[in-house]
């Protein structure tokens, strides 16, 4: 097989960018994908067999046969958990990876998401940390983002916000019924609602056409491609300029390292089972979190016997993902208009400046509400079962809003992805092992917003409403990461606490790059996508500039 | 449009009660363990679990579980998707027949509405795990989508007062003026 300037592991969010920012720039590309290439006829508006409700299995996988992860629970027994369970903290495998069937919340962290420690000091037995870049490093490529991408939405109505240099490059979509009833509430509470910025076509925007607002977005493939992903947007790009080649339905078996330390490329298995090797002058890791410390943990050499990056025992540590809580608000009128995208209405009042909480979250209303996510959402009081329940069902399925957000995780350095010999997946090679939950105090955090929400649904005129909490006491159970998996390979100036510097590279490796979720320091109060693909253009910008030739500048 | 639904509604459930009224009888007329129309269970774990489900989701003004296909749900993905879940449903439906037994000394099947719910009410205390499958079961068979060989016809759904097929949005959407209608 032919050497090539870069492998890129993992054609999500981050590998897709970093596969087409490459590639424009000239250099030769090989973009292996474990899963497939869907399309949006792949959409199937299957209630019980999406990449959100996977009661039937994962739309996009991974499949349940053959991908096995464990996960060991707060009394330190393990247990096997499948791609379509809870406890595996799944994100899809295929082509776009998440950002296929995301609900494209495109949000950019606020300034003090980058400088947590420093904005609220050490908490104790956490590690918490500030980025080695801040928000005004990322600025201009969460512009890249957003308009590469293509995000639509209005959040001048909010000082919550950091600085934007460029508007977003397409208007909001027109408001749905839990807007018009949430958005005088929160005003009246002092509050400022905002037009939540998403990754879908509002107007025609790159060649395809707008939303249909069928609602069908988060967990589903869009039927009408006006959902932005990498998918859709920048891979096209990548292929179309000739440098680069996607090979999917490929699983990386490790990266391939020389007798100096140094990588000479992957080798990995393609969709026949065979084994295959690519050589290469560098390879980008973007697996997403979980994946990737694994992949870097599996990489076991003479030099490196731990594993990649891994020689101060960091890879896997401070995994995070996102605390969600929230409210129920039941109402005497029909709130549910059952029209597109869903989510369209947030704060970002309650991210941070809480007196003695640190951080906390965005809280916006829920995406769409199909029958089967009613059924544990009724007024506290109904029944389980019978007569009641299904009468509950009739009056307060349409007659609900929930509204829910992403508690930032105060990470801790026990939350680690580390590989299991004893577990297996379909190739033979040590599955991820999941243990240990966040910082204690996120609970407390995600209570109070639990509260918060349930005001402002009151202020909305909510007849009752309900607090969605969960608490590791109740069920101790590994950290809450799935789709906003992160922080696995920190990134960070200190080789010894950290596993990237701030340009992505392994530190005693300079030609591997970890470039996706992984390196996040801090995951803020957000859906992390924008984030993700704002740090995949910046990563790939410094590799395009101390790019030379073969290798880099030094 | 809403009162036309809900005429297609009724009219409907007329006929779900016609058709498990005759699968009913076809059912008491089989021996201990004969296999029927299921493709996993025998007709008597099948009215066994058919009281348990219409317990669960009993008919009112809108069909019960049974009668919107739930069982034909669960005996379609247990040899699919919940293969996992064939141990528990085979003990688990034995341990509920013994329950009746010692409550009322019939079949669940051949109790009346009021036994059955005593004893399904029994359940949940002493099979808690047995009962939160088979009621999770029930309401995906009931209100998850057909296509997966429950909620028959839509019902739960035009019951909640949803559209059907869900393709929901564009019929309410207004493409030329990018306005909802």
């Amino acid at each position: 097989m032919k050497r090539v300037n870069a492998v890129v592991i993992g054609a999500g969010a981050a590998g897709g960018i970093v596969a087409k920012e490459l590639a424009t720039a000239g250099l030769s590309v090989v973009l292996l994908e474990r899963g497939k290439w869907y399309t949006a006829s792949d959409c199937r508006k299957d209630d019980l067999r999406n990449q959100r409700t996977t009661l039937l299995g994962n739309a996009f996988g991974p499949p349940d046969e053959g991908n096995p992860r464990v996960w060991v629970d707060g009394k330190g027994v393990s247990h096997i958990a499948l791609p379509s369970e809870g406890d595996y903290q799944n994100n899809a495998t295929c082509v776009g990876g998440g950002t296929l069937s995301y609900g494209a919340q495109a949000w950019r962290y606020l300034p003090q998401d980058f400088r947590m420690r420093s904005t609220y000091g050490l908490p104790a037995g956490s590690s918490l940390e500030d980025w080695p870049i801040s928000y005004d490093d990322l600025e201009p490529f969460y512009v890249k983002a957003e308009h590469e991408i293509g995000v639509s939405g209005d959040d001048s109505a909010t000082p919550f916000r950091g600085p934007r240099s460029r508007d977003l490059p397409m208007p909001a979509l027109p408001q749905t019924r839990e807007f018009e009833v949430l958005e005088p509430a929160a005003r009246r509470l002092g509050l400022h609602p905002i037009n939540i910025p998403m990754a879908r076509n509002s107007i025609p925007y790159n060649g395809r056409g707008p939303c249909m607002r069928c609602r069908w977005c988060c967990g589903f493939a869009c039927e009408v491609d006006a959902k932005n992903g990498s998918q859709n947007t920048v891979i096209p790009i990548a292929l179309a300029s000739g440098n680069c080649e996607m090979r999917t339905e490929c699983m990386v078996k490790e990266i391939l390292m020389d007798d100096r330390g140094r990588a000479r490329g992957a080798s990995y298995y393609d969709g026949d089972g065979r084994l295959q090797e690519q050589l290469s002058d560098i390879v980008v890791v973007s697996a997403c979190a979980i994946e990737s410390a694994r992949l870097l943990l599996n990489s076991k050499s003479r030099l490196f016997p731990a594993g990649i990056g891994n020689r101060y025992d960091q890879v896997g540590r401070n995994l995070q993902g996102h605390h969600y809580t929230g409210a129920v608000g039941y109402f005497d009128f029909e709130t549910y208009d059952d029209i597109g995208p869903g989510a369209n209405i947030a704060i970002t009042d309650y991210n941070h400046g809480t007196p003695g909480l640190c951080g906390g979250g965005m809280l916006a209303n829920e995406f769409i509400r199909l029958p089967i996510h009613s059924l544990d959402r009724l007024p506290t009081g109904t029944p389980r079962w019978g007569f009641g329940h299904k009468r509950a069902m009739r009056n307060y399925h349409k007659r609900t809003i929930v509204v829910i957000g992403p508690t930032q995780q105060i990470p801790t350095e026990h939350a680690r992805v580390t590989v299991d010999t004893s577990v297996k997946d379909k190739w033979g090679l040590p599955v991820a092992r999941l243990q240990g939950n966040c910082h204690p105090h996120t609970f407390a955090i995600g209570d109070v917003q639990a509260e918060r929400a349930a005001a402002w649904l009151r202020e909305a005129g909510a007849i009752d409403t309900s607090l969605m909490t969960s608490r590791p006491e109740v069920r101790p159970e590994v950290i809450e990461a799935s789709q906003h998996q992160a922080g696995t390979c920190r990134m960070g100036n200190d080789p010894r606490s950290s596993v990237v510097n701030r340009d992505c590279q392994i530190h005693d490796v300079d030609n591997v790059f970890v470039i996706d979720s992984s390196v996040h320091v801090t995951n803020g109060g957000f859906n992390p996508a924008l984030t993700i693909m704002s740090v995949a253009f910046f990563a790939s910008h410094s590799l395009v500039q101390n790019w030379k030739g073969t290798g880099f500048r030094s | 449009m809403g009162a036309n639904r809900k005429t297609t509604a009724m009219s409907r459930r007329t006929f779900l009660e016609m058709t498990a009224v005759a699968g009913a009888a076809l059912a008491t007329g089989c021996a201990s363990g004969k296999r029927g129309n299921w493709e996993f269970f025998t007709e008597d774990e099948a009215s066994t679990l058919t009281a348990i489900c219409d317990q669960i989701l009993p008919a009112d003004d809108f069909p019960s579980a049974s009668q919107a296909g739930v069982l034909n749900y669960i005996d379609k993905q247990i040899t699919r998707h919940y293969r996992r879940h064939q141990r528990a449903y085979r003990q688990g439906l034995v341990r509920a027949s013994q329950l009746s037994q010692q409550h009322c000394g019939k079949t669940l099947a051949a109790a009346s509405s009021a036994e059955q719910l005593r004893v399904v009410t029994s359940l949940e205390q002493s099979d808690k795990i047995f009962f939160d499958l088979v009621r999770s079961h029930t309401f995906e068979g009931y209100y998850g989508s057909p296509r997966h060989g429950g909620n028959r016809n839509a019902v739960s759904w035009h019951m909640l007062g949803l559209d059907e097929p869900p393709i929901r949005g564009r019929s309410r959407y207004d493409l030329k003026k990018g306005t909802p209608s």
